[in-house]
């Protein structure tokens, strides 16, 4: 009984919420690690993007729930994810004419083009504090959970409760679907094999005859939609507040160069990779440990790191890995 | 950045004394006139002044960094914010029972930690094994935390409405800025470390999480500077504004001016946080200069030019890469420690990234990557505009929505005017970037 106890406290605490963290984080770092592949530079505006993304989607959610339009148990956001989509993908596409065009075709050296995306950061933040403000928003309507506490308890009879909040189980469904349907684009499609074609060497594939500017603009497109789930997703299951876009930033960034840039199965186990330490680092195991073992008296939380602190965990990971294996750990492009 | 662009257009050597000229009497008129755009109070033009110098510092620090090399920090936060702890633990009084408290036993831990590190690097450089070197740090961490945890319990249980933190040295505040160097320099030395010599973002994404981690530090730990509960009565290095009130001499000397006491007291105080910083700036530019004009100037410029042909002519890219990131992290960290001595106040929660990051690399791009005159305009005026647009946007967005009807989107407007700064920022960077990438005051 006691072990059963101490798995679903970690199922409960541990294991659910960072799998649907760690969802949420590859979707954002496959966005990151396509745009890396294609244009080859870090695009540090992609939690931006996110932000603009989710904003966009929580206007138009607004919007439907004024004339009452509903997804019964689903989040109302889910039916205004595909219109925050391409909304995103246009203004994404406008950056990419307005700013990125330019220093392609110039061949500037990467860091530009990382220094421009930085600009284009700062604008997509003002938009989005200009388009929603900076206060936080919660946009979840629908079911709140799958199971909860009270009826997982008299269901069990155990003592510990295991809640699924409908938003986890969400996310994880929507990321797989995603997943499976960009790889079918990427291996499967002409597109998509053109983009991988560009991605692995740029002369040979013009020679070949892909549009360059048409990978491009698909890549811009992936990108910006991938970015819109990923943020939306992350919006329903915490809240929406566009600083917090900024700072997932860097476990987004950590979990892209631990799968290896450019490599998009590496994003997804970084993303997981990242997602766990992160949890599991920052949980305080008293209670599991409580359970596994009571005869032994632990003094504190036994808490590895206090959660203030869970950014320094992917930054670990981060230099960990570039200390070790700077191509990331699916081999990705060149150091 | 100097490849991006040949020198096509060649400018005239008054440019620069024009520019500066400029920007003086936007000061003056700030100082002087009263209108809808400027404040006529010389204390205002004086505030912005002083934060305007400040600024220049750190943009010296990133143009070194940027404007040598090449390299891109983002983590600019974080190295003021490391360079704002040193007046903290330098030039605060000491806390009584702080140290007897637990002061030994916080030691033993920090020294624990860095032995642990070193410890580890010696473990896998000699065995190569990552299970001895995991060994190693999970026995370090332990230990770490066995002497960490109730020393920093004990010392924040010490009088914790007023103090709590492990307190200061009590030595001169105008020390500390050397210290708040050492740090920032220390810092730097281990990001540099690890993330040089590998593809330029990654030495981006490096200093961003840095940058983080170092405010989320100051944020949390409470004994090092109270954390969120803010550090006040930093000393200051000048007179204070009452006692020059209650100076009978000072009052009739200001009144011999014109100036009521109240007003030429702060005036008074930021004419002499002025000096101090001008001093500074100027050692700073002196230094630069001659090193840039120097055979290691050079040499940097060289390596950011054509990295490959300055490796086969046999120059270490990385280590020196490594010098001038370290070079320029530590001048940025003397400006954070200027930065806390101004206010008077270290409050974790004002280092947004925003602000002290991407704020300064405007300032860089726009005046002129590789010229420290360009990074001293370029900080000023970008720090004067920002300021002024907090004044000026809701009158420019008040003047545009005249015409509209009163509604919730024109009220929505001239709520969002604060944000348009960002944006307004934003584009000048990728227009200054695009349209003009040497800045105002080109690279020689």
């Amino acid at each position: 009984m006691d072990i059963l106890n101490a798995l679903v406290v970690f199922l409960n605490f541990v294991f659910i919420p960072a799998a649907a963290y760690g969802a949420q984080l590859a979707l954002g770092a496959l966005g990151v690690t396509l745009i890396y592949g294609i244009l080859r530079f870090s695009n540090f505006a992609h939690g931006d993007t996110m932000a603009f993304g989710t904003a966009i989607v929580i206007i138009l959610t607004w919007g439907l729930q004024a004339i009452g339009i509903s997804a019964g148990p689903l989040p109302t956001a889910l039916i205004a994810l595909p219109f925050g989509i391409a909304l995103t993908a246009i203004l994404v596409l406008g950056t990419d004419r307005a700013v990125y065009r330019f220093y392609r075709r110039q061949k500037a050296a990467p860091i530009i083009l990382v220094m421009a995306s930085v600009g284009v950061m700062f604008v997509m933040n003002g938009l989005t504090r200009l388009l929603i403000g900076v206060d936080e928003y919660r946009f979840d309507d629908g079911a709140r959970f799958i199971v909860d506490v009270r009826s997982f308890r008299e269901m069990t009879g155990l003592t510990e409760g295991l809640a699924l909040r409908s938003t986890q189980a969400l996310t994880l469904v929507v990321a797989v679907l995603v997943v499976i349907a960009l790889f079918w684009f990427l291996n499967r499609t002409k597109s998509g094999k053109a983009m991988r074609a560009y991605s692995d060497n740029e002369d040979l594939a013009l020679l070949s005859g892909i549009d360059p500017e048409r990978v491009v603009r698909l890549t811009w497109i992936i990108a910006a939609g991938l970015a819109t789930i990923a943020g939306t997703l992350y919006g329903l299951d915490k809240s929406f507040k566009a600083f917090n876009y900024f700072q997932i930033l860097l476990p987004i960034f950590a979990a892209a160069i631990v799968g290896g840039l450019g490599n998009p199965v590496g994003a997804i186990a970084g993303g997981f990779l990242v997602a766990f330490s992160e949890v599991a680092v920052t949980y305080p195991w008293v209670k599991v440990v409580g359970y596994v073992a009571p005869w032994y008296e632990p003094g504190g939380l036994m808490q590895l790191l206090g959660t203030e602190y869970k950014f320094a965990v992917s930054f670990v990971i981060l230099i960990v890995v570039l200390l070790f294996r700077p191509t990331g750990l699916f081999r990705g492009k060149s150091v | 950045m100097a490849t991006n662009r040949q020198a096509t257009t060649s400018y005239s050597r008054w440019r620069a004394l024009i520019l500066f000229a400029v920007l003086a009497i936007l000061f003056v008129l700030e100082g002087t006139v009263r209108n809808a755009m400027f404040s006529g109070s010389w204390n205002t033009s004086l505030a912005i002044l002083n934060m305007g110098l400040l600024s220049a510092i750190t943009a010296l620090g990133v143009n070194m960094q940027w404007g040598y090399a090449g390299l891109f920090n983002v983590g600019v936060v974080g190295f003021l914010a490391m360079g704002a702890l040193a007046p903290v633990l330098v030039s605060l009084p000491p806390v009584e029972g702080a140290w007897s408290a637990g002061g030994t036993r916080l030691m033993l831990a920090l020294l624990m930690g860095l032995g642990t590190l070193a410890l580890a690097k010696l473990a896998w450089s000699r065995s190569r094994s990552g299970i001895v070197t995991a060994i190693v740090l999970i026995a370090g961490f332990v230990a770490y935390r066995w002497l960490f945890d109730p020393a920093v319990t004990a010392i924040e249980a010490n009088n914790p409405a007023r103090h709590g933190n492990i307190g200061g040295l009590g030595l001169p505040v105008l020390l500390s800025w050397v210290v708040g160097g050492v740090f920032a320099a220390i810092a730097a030395w281990g990001i540099g470390k690890v993330a040089l010599g590998l593809r330029s973002d990654y030495l981006a994404i490096a200093t961003l999480g840095i940058g983080e981690i170092i405010v989320a530090v100051l944020k949390n730990e409470d004994w090092l500077a109270r954390g969120v509960k803010n550090i006040t009565s930093i000393p200051r290095p000048v007179a204070a504004e009452i006692d020059l009130q209650n100076n009978p001499d000072f009052v009739s000397f200001a009144a011999g001016w014109g100036f009521d006491a109240a007003e030429a007291s702060g005036i008074w105080v930021k004419l002499s946080y002025m000096s101090l910083f001008l001093v500074v700036l100027l050692v700073l530019i002196l230094l630069a200069e001659l090193a840039l004009n120097s055979p290691w100037g050079r040499m940097m410029r060289a390596i950011r030019d054509n990295e490959t042909a300055a490796e086969a002519m046999g120059k270490d890219v990385t280590r020196r890469h490594l010098q001038v990131f370290i070079l320029g992290s530590a001048v940025i960290g003397i400006a954070g420690a200027m930065m806390v001595t101004l206010d008077g106040l270290l409050a974790p929660t004002s280092y947004n990234p925003l602000r002290y990051t991407f704020l300064i690399w405007v300032m860089v791009i726009v005046g002129g990557s590789g010229n420290n005159w360009g990074a001293v305009l370029g900080a000023v005026t970008i720090w004067f505009l920002w300021i002024k647009a907090e004044v000026w946007g809701p009158a420019l967005i008040a003047l545009l929505t005249g015409p509209m009807a009163a509604g919730p989107v024109k009220a929505h407007l001239l709520d969002s005017a604060p944000h348009m700064r960002f944006i307004a920022m934003g584009l000048v960077l990728l227009l200054v970037l695009r349209f003009a990438p040497r800045g105002l005051l080109p690279e020689k």
